[in-house]
């Protein structure tokens, strides 16, 4: 693939993808979530009682279908590669730790850039303070940052996270009285598209994502380290389309104060989404990155994807989370202890590696 | 020919090793990775930069061989 159909292949797949995202809210998923990877896991877990927030519990088919859409695409293009053993418990703390900083924001990059394309100017101070993360994380890459290699894994480890995944869709077609449903009019968790719809969505992002490696987090830092504009083309493709598609459907609400499933508290929103960038880039990727790189049999982002589940339970069930009304003191202080941990996980992995 | 092995590293670890590489001078370098992302990663860098780039794959492993 020549680097201008590489080019030209992401910044129509964003264009798309920003399409579809504001097509699931139109069609019932809350507003600027068209997709929300840190709120639709924190969803999830929910579901399954990993925490009992009323408000957000519901399995969002999105989830499995870009997991088993990156996989049908792997499959396909013989892509499939099922691989770990890169630091999977230090991949499962910095997962935790994303949560953490994106439900201080409320929202993963992805719902991020859909919330700027919606007129949040809250996220204005979450993509600062995500860029800034990004560069401190690229600091740590410069100065020879690595989790170490990989290793080939057989078949089946890889089919971990993608067979969860089909379970969970399972549960919610057949059985779904074993999980927890937000109730009509409970909260964010009760807005949602006809399943099948979201499933749809999800798998078509999954496979697109997968083919052009879309990455929030890739962009910026790209750009930075190698003058690389590939990933920040479908950053900017997805904002784009999303913008001008609620322009067109009336949508488009600029301002800071009741913004949907947003709050007002700029400098919190900053240094979540500093602490999401930052944690991102040490994982190598966006939450979607890493849903996807699991898809792809990739058990090192399975840890991940499973730490952001478990982040968003802790999130929850210890009042970390921030609501409509802002942060709460026990999520300023996660913050500033997920800054740390990570700071930490950064440094141990860039100084000591050569012991 | 310089050689790197990058294999089980992911991206943008194996781009940051041949830049490393390139900046500190030399005409050709030889890399192994063993996934297709870095593949393109690297080809796409080393282009950019000059470089003329041959894959060859053998058991899903890829040698890029980067050349001035």
């Amino acid at each position: 693939m020549n680097v201008k159909k590489e080019r030209s292949a992401i910044v129509v797949s964003g264009l798309l993808i920003g399409v579809i995202a504001v097509g699931l809210v139109v069609l019932g998923n809350p507003a600027n979530m068209g997709f929300c990877i840190a709120c639709f896991l924190r969803d999830i877990s929910g579901a399954v009682g990993l925490h009992q927030a009323a408000a957000v519990q519901y399995i969002r088919p999105e989830i499995p279908g870009l997991v088993l859409g990156s996989l049908a695409m792997a499959l396909v293009k013989k892509e499939f590669s099922p691989r770990g053993g890169s630091a999977p418990i230090s991949r499962f703390v910095l997962g935790f730790f994303v949560m953490i900083g994106c439900l201080m924001f409320l929202g993963c990059p992805f719902r991020m850039i859909l919330r700027l394309a919606g007129g949040d100017g809250n996220a204005l101070f979450g993509f600062a303070g995500f860029a800034v993360g990004i560069l401190a994380g690229v600091f740590f890459l410069n100065k020879g940052y690595s989790l170490k290699r990989t290793y080939k894994q057989p078949a089946a480890e890889g089919g971990v996270l993608p067979a969860i995944m089909a379970v969970l869709l399972a549960l919610l077609v057949f059985v779904p009285g074993l999980l927890h449903f937000t109730e009509a009019g409970g909260g964010p968790g009760a807005l949602r598209a006809a399943v099948w719809v979201s499933l749809a969505a999800g798998l078509v992002v999954g496979a697109l994502a997968q083919r052009t490696r879309l990455c929030m987090v890739g962009g910026i830092r790209d750009l930075v380290l190698f003058r690389e504009p590939k990933l920040i083309l479908g950053f900017a493709a997805i904002f784009l389309a999303a913008l001008v598609a609620n322009l067109c459907l009336g949508k488009f609400a600029p301002g800071f104060a009741e913004q949907p499933v947003a709050h007002t508290d700029g400098l919190w929103n900053a240094l979540g989404m500093f602490l999401a960038g930052y944690g991102c880039v040490l994982l190598g990727g966006c939450p979607l990155r890493q849903l996807v790189l699991s898809g792809e049999g990739n058990a090192d982002s399975a840890a991940a994807v499973l730490g952001l589940l478990v982040g968003a339970a802790f999130s929850h069930n210890f009042g970390l989370a921030s609501s409509a009304a802002g942060p709460t003191d026990a999520g300023r202080v996660a913050v500033v202890i997920g800054i740390a941990v990570v700071s930490v996980i950064a440094c141990a992995n860039t100084f000591g590696k050569k012991q | 020919m310089e050689k790197l092995d990058a294999r089980g590293l992911s991206c943008p670890e194996p781009v940051i090793m041949i830049r490393k590489a390139m900046l500190s001078g030399g005409t050709g370098y030889e890399m192994t990775v063993d996934n297709t992302a870095s593949k393109e990663n690297v080809t796409r860098y080393a282009q950019h930069e000059g470089y003329t780039v041959t894959v060859a794959e053998k058991d899903g492993e890829y040698t890029l061989t980067m050349t001035k």
